[in-house]
């Protein structure tokens, strides 16, 4: 089922119905992921898959157009050593800078995303949250990454919070909406599975953990609650929702854990690009000498791949 | 319950363990190879270290290297210093791990005592290559044109066989006085020193990853450490032919420097000298315009 489709039929969850979460059982079984042996060629197909899940992401104070088309051409030569790599699914940037990505990426296949609803705090009034994804969106961005207000969220005003996502997701239009939890302010796994619980009722397509200006950022416990989520409302609705987990995943070694993660928690359908991604940006280049590795049989340097 | 006398101590024996990154790790591959002294009795079980034991050490030394590079070349004199005098508080583990592995104890003395005095010997340098090494050259043009050295990077080194103390410090040394950072793989017969000399860095204040030290068999990990595209210099000893040829054929992949050290007696004063720090040190030359 599409997205939109449902979205007429949104209501508000009951939160007290959201199992509470086995912390010690998550942990144990998050770790369980990271002790898999993987065969040269799973790895390989692995790492390509990791990498066509990247959202190459630029998030500074300091970005600048000229930063922002380098980080976009990146995107459109990854390393032109190794013929047939996959894409990488988007570049993430800040509204400032859609425009500029837009132009640079054109109709290649890369989408654009854009942070908004002042990321990463959230801290603005809500017309200024609206009219900041109204504008991203005009700008020529396919998918918005929003925060949600955490204060309130964890204030108890799950109406607020509620109200705000599905009031962006109408400012969305057609962009897609990913829906940043900022994990590592939620405090506890429970906080997390609720969250998660409410942004995809109010219209999510992808649920992300962290903005990456917070640590703990992504961790695969965490991860794992949100996909268990995902999982729930899965059955309890059938739309499928995305998975974005972002920020401290930088070697390819740890990505590959979160697809076995991804695999053995909801399946085979959401190995795609289309409903999970890798918020990150040094984990490009640790997957191109990964790949350049196993081509070559030497491990690489970073001298000889782009700069991030 | 028995009673236990006083001299009926069970000894507790030391776990010899690899060098990666400022840490003791067991190798990740599991492995193991006995050590036996000269009556065929086993003294120790050393880590058998594998490929991505390098690697990882390789990534630690890549990591460390912006900071111990640009460290002040008296703070790199003095940490030298600092290594030399943790290693005379220790003098006689050293003997007696040297005495294990067959050196007479009257050589084992003078084996380690040597290399705390070579050791000494390259903090003083520290300060005092540069100057020996750099030029202002001249040229035929209003240029101000001067040359100064700079450390290549990450070096891997294959430790001497024959000289499991002495050997090590002596490579070690002048390639970490000059800002580089290092993987060594330890002599394969003679490997108990450098892990304690691991042990000495530890204790004094050398940086997390500047030196990394492996055990292990030469003959696998020797392709690893001539490949592997981010270590920029090798150096190598005990040469049998067919070696070198390996080495430097590998190497070219990133035309790393190659540095063969070849029956060298690293016991005799004559064999200690600053072009060792040289060898794995880069020149730059820089041309600045002046007006006429």
């Amino acid at each position: 089922m599409s997205p939109t489709a449902v979205l007429k039929n949104i209501d508000f969850p009951d939160l007290n119905q959201v199992p509470l979460v086995d912390e010690v059982g998550v942990h144990e079984r998050a770790a369980r992921f990271q002790a898999r042996s993987i065969k040269k060629s799973s790895k390989i197909e692995a790492l390509r898959s990791v990498l066509s899940m990247i959202d190459l992401t630029t998030l500074e104070g300091q970005d600048t157009p000229g930063k922002v088309r380098q980080l976009c051409q990146k995107a459109l030569h990854l390393h032109n050593a190794l013929p047939d790599l996959p894409n990488v699914a988007a570049v993430c940037v800040y509204p400032t800078m859609v425009g500029v990505a837009r132009e640079v990426l054109g109709d290649s296949p890369i989408k654009v995303a854009s942070v908004a609803t002042a990321f990463p705090s959230g801290m603005t009034p809500r017309q200024v949250k609206l009219e900041e994804t109204r504008i991203a969106v005009a700008e020529g961005a396919d998918e918005i990454d929003m925060v949600i207000s955490r204060g309130a969220f964890l204030q108890g005003d799950h109406h607020f919070v509620f109200d705000e996502i599905a009031e962006i997701k109408t400012a969305c239009g057609k962009a897609h909406l990913k829906v940043i939890l900022e994990t590592g302010e939620l405090g506890t796994l429970d906080q997390v599975r609720r969250a998660s619980m409410l942004a995809m009722h109010a219209g999510a397509d992808f649920i992300k953990t962290s903005t990456g200006k917070i640590k703990p950022a992504a961790t695969l416990p965490v991860t794992l609650v949100m996909l268990h989520a995902i999982r729930d409302y899965y059955y309890q609705v059938d739309r499928m929702v995305g998975m974005k987990p972002a920020g401290g995943i930088s070697n390819s070694k740890l990505a590959i854990h979160y697809l076995i993660m991804l695999q053995e928690t909801l399946g085979t359908s959401w190995m795609t690009s289309e409903w999970f991604r890798f918020g990150a940006s040094s984990l490009a280049n640790d997957v191109l000498m990964q790949l350049q590795k196993q081509a070559s049989g030497v491990y690489q340097s970073a001298d000889y791949f782009s700069r991030d | 319950m028995t009673m236990v006398g006083p001299h009926s101590r069970v000894p507790v024996a030391k776990t010899y363990k690899i060098y990666i990154d400022g840490k003791f790790p067991r190798t990740e591959s599991g492995r193991y190879f006995p050590l036996k002294d000269v009556d065929d009795q086993v003294v120790a079980n050393l880590c058998r270290s594998s490929r991505k034991d390098f690697r990882n050490a390789v990534v630690s030394a890549r990591k460390a290297f912006p900071n111990w590079s640009s460290a002040s070349a008296y703070l790199r004199g003095q940490i030298l210093y600092r290594i030399a005098e943790m290693l005379e508080g220790r003098r006689d583990q050293f003997i007696s791990e040297l005495v294990l592995q067959g050196l007479s104890k009257r050589r084992a003395r003078k084996e380690v005592e040597a290399s705390i005095d070579r050791l000494i010997y390259f903090a003083g340098w520290s300060d005092k290559y540069q100057q020996v090494f750099s030029a202002v050259n001249p040229v035929n043009s209003s240029h101000f044109n001067f040359s100064v050295l700079e450390p290549t990077g990450v070096v891997s080194i294959l430790a001497p066989t024959g000289s499991g103390l002495l050997g090590l410090i002596s490579n070690i040394a002048p390639v970490i006085v000059g800002g580089n950072t290092s993987v060594i793989l330890a002599s394969e017969s003679m490997p108990l020193c450098s892990v304690s000399f691991a042990e000495v860095l530890h204790a004094s204040d050398v940086p997390a990853g500047v030196v990394n030290i492996l055990t292990g068999f030469r003959e696998e990990l020797t392709e690893q450490f001539a490949t592997h595209m981010d270590v920029n210099a090798i150096i190598f000893s005990d040469d049998d032919g067919g070696v070198a040829k390996t080495i430097e054929s590998l190497a070219a992949n990133n035309i790393k420097r190659v540095i063969p050290r070849n029956a060298i007696d690293w016991s005799s004063e004559k064999n200690q000298n600053p072009y060792l720090i040289r060898d794995t040190q880069e020149t730059k030359t820089t041309w600045h315009p002046i007006g006429n």
